[in-house]
């Protein structure tokens, strides 16, 4: 019996050895290993052998049983691979085709321009604050110390509904309301985004429609050095550090005194080139610190109370940052400028 | 305003800086250099010549021969300028010369004579077109008779001279004028400048005795002098004048008016000379005009008046709109012999009204208009006088006739040095503030630090602490001024929630497939008042209008954003790009009942348009047009950002499609809408079939309400059942699926529609729905019999309400 035993062994593993598929694989498990195969008739037929051999015999048997299922198991591994390996072979496809499409949108570039300029600010501790776009003379002008008759008025064209009600031109009138709103007593830090409107023909440097960032900090003790350090800040943040800048005086009605800020160009490195007028500074901003007219206007005692304003144009920085030639492009949305700029 | 700087030159030092370091400087201490005009090419080898015969060329009709001594030579020329005669002084580009443009001068034949050389027009050598003198326009430029021969053309006519156009800020009116950027320039290089007082002869014969000046408003007119002067003769200006009014940009014309307005450049007192005779009266009388009395004015127009212009009269008739223009009637003129010289000060608003109401804005009326140095107005007439006596031989009578009422107040400020530091941030020092007043030429006292400074009366725009503050730095030096960072407030900045929801909402409709524009708020008045959202409908009476709009296209304010948003389709669609998808978000205006004092109510909204394909089929996919439902889907899923749930409600919108439409409906109150253009409309404006949706911003905002909870993952399965329901055509989705999930609460979870049928197998008016039904129980396990219970209810509800059933 353990002769039959060994012999079925034999046969059992060479037919492992020779099967070149599973179906022959499974056969050959269904012929050994089966209810119906010869293993099981040995042990079948043990009840014939003397009491003392029937274990030697039983121990064998399942031996071989299990010699021979690791040696199915192991075949069956194998030939399954080489399946596999056979399958991917032909799943084969052309990874140079394109992609399917996605729709995707983005926004427009002032938005993006905005954004940095807002998320620079905030992180200097800044608010973001809004207003209406049509505004009253009051708050558009002569709460900015702008009366009636100042000639400064003339230095932008307005759009007026009435009257009392023009399309703002500035987002100063924003200041105004906060500061009003504060009574005179806390502090405001705030920058101001929007659209402004002026009484312009549309050409490649005027829209009639444009976009505007001011900022304000009122305090006790603000000084003019802070507004530099601010303004260095956001300089160094948004043009980079290496561009230096400059403070020179001008004039704005709601500041004294007035400064315009200039960053050296970028295209001669302050050579002088026709980028810049031959100048080797580009204008970026004004700024000032606020007039005293101003904060008495809005309730804030001049003596006590001092601060800062400043404000700048997105489109221009648009403009220079990406070398955009003209401000109509902004408006008129041309598919093809939109999506140039879905990364900015 | 343009500087000369061969003029500026003569009154202060400016050796040691190039002309890009001196305007450094100015634009630095205050007044921007917007320019510099150098002369880039100067012509070389250009000379006074004399004429000693000009003769006709013996071939050639409009050609004349010259012999021209240059004073080393005598050259033969042939000269083709209409106005070339024996006898004149010319420029003279000798063989060898180059003029602007690397126009080599070299010996030629002209139709076989010979010509070494070129006579010279000013435009020839580089002179602009326009400030060429009337006489020179069509010809050769003539010099003076006493010129020398063979000096340098170039010097003389002033052709090295550098310009600077500076932009003068409003406030700085100050500056417009030589002797003010003689100041400002002084102060700013640190070195000296003073103004000298003019002197002439004056006749014996006293000015006053002769004529009367009489002012009628002194608020419009505080200060009227004029001088007597007589025997003028009116003859072209010497070279110098007429180079430095050309480097100005002003154009020369004769001696008197080149006068008036060299003293307007170099004081910036605007003056006017009167014909004495053609003024006809020994009375000036100032006054505010007639309703609808007439003046021709110096450029040939008759001017209709009305009581708030003011005029200079001889006491019957106006001759001159004060500080704007002169009249015609006595303009100098060729046969001039008298004047009356007026050196006045008119108010600033009333100057710029009469500017205004006709359309002139001169050199000075622009002066006026900005301010004028009240102890500078006679002084102005004086130096208008020297020149007179010495360039038109006038005889001057003995002062003025004048009427003042000029306040000449001086203003006196104080400034603490610590005041200025605490403001400036700087640590400026007693003797640093004195420097600063010294280089300004201000006077002051001081004891311990404290200023009182004595401003100038040419200094009038300032009269603040303030004003003081921002002289003093800028002559300091805003580089002098350190960075630092404000110590105040330590205030966290942020966003607020309706502006991170704005950006959120954004950021969700440009994942979702739609770029970002920005249109403009002004249209015209069509596009304003077309595709008003539902819920604004009955606010609104009609689109705010400007008052002065520039143009029709933009003279009303919008209502919708869709028309500037469909404009921006149009306008892409004729460009080619065919697959549109874009979206703004921005404000429309609701205006008021009382419209004309109360801003209108501004509401913020999203609107979007897609057309074109949708899923484009470049190999692989199926294409897909943009339809309702693609829109319909953002906006559902923006509801869903916002933690909403939107219904939606056919509706009827004007400019869309009546069939394609559905209200926005959120908590029962309509927040907008949705839909196809109106076929009408997209033909109109060459649209394709375009979808869009405008959303109520301010609305949702409102609504929204962030999640606070966590609501638990549920862990228990789910039973799903689909159900195709046979109802009438009319029988809208909504309705039913309303009906099932308040039927089916609170096992219910989602109903979702996932096949509509039409057609065979179908009577003629039914439709079939499917619905695919999600039951859940958070707390347990759903039994059998539960969702059978459930889901029978349901059946019997919509047969009941909606008289379906199930298609077999
Ligand atoms: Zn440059």
């Amino acid at each position: 019996m353990k002769e039959r035993l060994q012999e079925l062994e034999q046969e059992a593993l060479l037919k492992v050895e020779q099967a070149e598929t599973i179906e022959e694989l499974k056969s050959v498990r269904v012929e050994y290993l089966g209810k119906k195969g010869p293993i099981t008739e040995v042990l079948r037929g043990m009840g014939k052998l003397p009491k003392e051999e029937r274990p030697v015999i039983g121990q064998l048997a399942n031996e071989v049983r299990e010699r021979i299922a690791d040696a199915i198991e192991e075949k069956q591994s194998r030939l399954e691979d080489e399946a596999l390996e056979e399958q991917l072979k032909n799943e084969d496809i052309d990874v140079t085709l394109p992609g399917r499409p996605i729709q995707v949108g983005g926004p427009h570039l002032l938005t993006s321009i905005i954004e940095e300029i807002e998320d620079l600010f905030i992180g200097m501790g800044f608010e973001i604050k809004e207003g209406p776009e049509v505004e009253t003379d009051y708050y558009n002008f002569e709460a900015l110390n702008l009366p009636k008759g100042h000639p400064a008025r003339d230095m932008q064209d307005t759009f007026y509904i009435t009257e009392e009600l023009l399309m703002r031109t500035h987002t100063s009138p924003v200041q105004a309301r906060t500061m009003n709103a504060k009574n005179g007593k806390e502090p405001v830090k705030m920058i101001c985004p929007g659209k402004v409107y002026r009484r312009d023909n549309d050409d490649a440097t005027h829209s009639h429609q444009f976009t505007q960032i001011e900022g304000l900090l009122v305090d006790e003790n603000v000084r003019m050095s802070d507004l530099k350090g601010v303004l260095q800040e956001f300089a160094a943040k948004m043009f980079g550090k290496e561009r230096m800048i400059r403070l020179r005086p001008s004039f704005f009605p709601f500041t004294e005194p007035s400064v315009e800020m200039d960053i050296s160009c970028k295209v001669c490195g302050g050579e002088g080139c026709s980028v810049c007028k031959g100048t080797g500074w580009i204008e970026i901003l004004g700024a000032g610190m606020v007039h005293p007219n101003v904060l008495e206007m809005a309730g804030y005692d001049s003596e006590k109370y001092s601060g800062f304003a400043f404000g700048m144009g997105p489109e221009r920085i648009a403009m220079l940052k990406h070398g955009i030639d003209d401000i109509r492009h902004f408006y008129t949305n041309d598919v093809r400028f939109l999506k140039q700029y879905h990364n900015a | 305003m343009l500087i000369s700087l061969n003029w500026l030159k003569e009154l202060v030092d400016i050796s040691g800086y190039t002309t890009e370091e001196l305007s450094e400087i100015i634009t630095k201490t205050g007044i921007e250099v917007d320019g510099i005009s150098e002369p880039e090419e100067l012509p070389q080898g250009v000379v006074v010549g004399n004429i000693i015969s000009c003769e006709q060329h013996p071939d050639a009709d409009k050609l004349s021969l010259c012999q021209v001594d240059t004073g080393e030579e005598t050259l033969q020329i042939a000269c083709g300028a209409p106005n070339v005669k024996a006898g004149q002084k010319v420029a003279v580009a000798k063989p060898g010369a180059v003029l602007p443009g690397n126009f080599k001068i070299k010996k030629t034949k002209l139709r076989g004579e010979e010509s070494n050389g070129m006579i010279c027009s000013l435009q020839e050598l580089g002179v602009n077109e326009e400030d060429v003198p009337e006489a020179f326009k069509d010809g050769i430029f003539v010099f003076p008779e006493d010129t020398e021969t063979g000096e340098d053309a170039v010097k003389l006519l002033n052709l090295d001279d550098s310009v600077l156009e500076l932009d003068v800020t409003p406030n700085r009116a100050d500056v417009l004028s030589m002797v003010g950027m003689a100041y400002e320039t002084a102060a700013a290089l640190a070195r000296n400048y003073t103004l000298e007082r003019p002197s002439y002869e004056e006749a014996k014969d006293k000015a006053d005795s002769d004529v009367a000046v009489k002012i009628v408003d002194k608020e419009a007119n505080p200060y009227y002098g004029a001088f007597v002067v007589q025997d003028v003769e009116v003859k072209e200006s010497p070279l110098w004048l007429k180079n430095r009014l050309m480097a100005a940009g002003t154009r020369p014309v004769n001696n008197v008016v080149d006068i008036t307005n060299y003293v307007l450049l170099e004081y910036g007192q605007p003056l006017h000379a009167f014909d004495r005779d053609r003024f006809n009266s020994n009375v000036i009388v100032t006054r505010y005009a007639e309703e609808g009395e007439i003046l021709e004015t110096l450029d040939g127009k008759l001017r209709t008046l009305s009581p708030h212009h003011l005029v200079i009269t001889n006491g019957e008739k106006a001759h001159a709109l004060a500080g704007v223009m002169g009249g015609k009637e006595s303009e100098v003129h060729e046969g001039t012999t008298d004047l009356l010289l007026e050196a006045a000060y008119f108010d600033p608003q009333v100057v710029r009204r009469s500017a205004n109401d006709h359309e002139l804005r001169s050199e000075s009326s622009v002066r006026f208009e900005k301010g004028l140095d009240v102890n500078r107005v006679a002084q102005a007439g004086e130096r208008a006088c020297e020149l007179l006596q010495k360039y038109a031989g006038a005889t001057i009578l003995k002062g003025t006739a004048e009427e003042d009422h000029l306040n000449r107040k001086e203003t006196v400020i104080r400034m603490e040095t610590s005041r200025l530091n605490d403001r400036l941030g700087t640590k400026m020092e007693v003797q640093d503030v004195k420097n600063v007043l010294r280089r300004l030429q201000f006077e002051y006292e001081e004891k311990k630090g404290v200023f009182d400074v004595q401003v100038p009366s040419r200094r009038f725009d300032i009269s603040i602490f303030e004003d003081m503050l921002e002289e003093t730095a800028r002559i300091y030096g805003y580089d002098h001024i350190p960075y630092t960072l404000p110590e105040g407030s330590g205030q966290a900045g942020g966003l607020t929630e309706e502006q991170r929801l704005k950006r959120n909402v954004k950021t969700f409709l440009e994942g979702a497939g739609l770029s970002e524009t920005i249109t403009y708020s002004l249209t015209d008045k069509e596009s304003a008042e077309e595709m008003i959202s539902p819920e604004l409908k009955d606010e609104q009476h009609g689109a705010v209008r400007l008052a002065m709009p520039m143009s029709e296209d933009h003279s009303h304010l919008r209502l919708s954003i869709l028309p500037e948003l469909l404009r921006t389709h149009s306008y892409n669609t004729a460009r080619q790009q065919q697959n549109l998808a874009y979206y703004e978000l921005g404000k429309v205006f609701i205006s008021r009942e009382d419209e004309h004092v109360q801003q209108p109510k501004e509401v913020l909204r999203a609107a979007g348009a897609v057309s074109g394909e949708w899923v484009t089929n470049p190999w692989q996919q199926e294409k897909k047009e943009a339809d309702f439902f693609v829109v319909k889907g953002i906006v559902e899923e923006l509801a869903g950002r916002l933690g909403l749930s939107f219904t939606y409600v056919k509706g009827d919108v004007q400019g869309m499609h009546p069939g394609r439409t559905a209200l926005v409906v959120c908590n029962g109150k309509t927040i907008g809408f949705m839909g196809q253009v109106h076929p009408r409309y997209q033909k109109k404006h060459d649209l394709k079939e375009t979808y869009v949706f405008d959303l109520n911003m301010d609305l949702l905002l409102n609504l929204y309400e962030k999640e606070e909870t966590f609501v638990k993952i549920p862990k228990y399965p789910s039973v799903s059942r689909d159900i195709a329901l046979v109802v009438g055509e009319k029988t809208s989705a909504g309705e039913i699926e309303e009906t099932i999930v308040t039927t089916g609460a609170p096992l219910i979870k989602q109903v979702r529609v996932f096949d509509v049928y039409q057609g065979e197998h179908l009577a003629p008016g039914e439709k079939s729905i499917a619905f695919r039904l999600l039951y859940q129980n958070p707390e347990r396990t759903l039994k059998d019999k539960e969702v059978e219970e459930a889901h029978g209810a349901i059946l019997e509800a919509v047969a009941a309400k909606h008289n379906a059933r199930l298609r077999q």
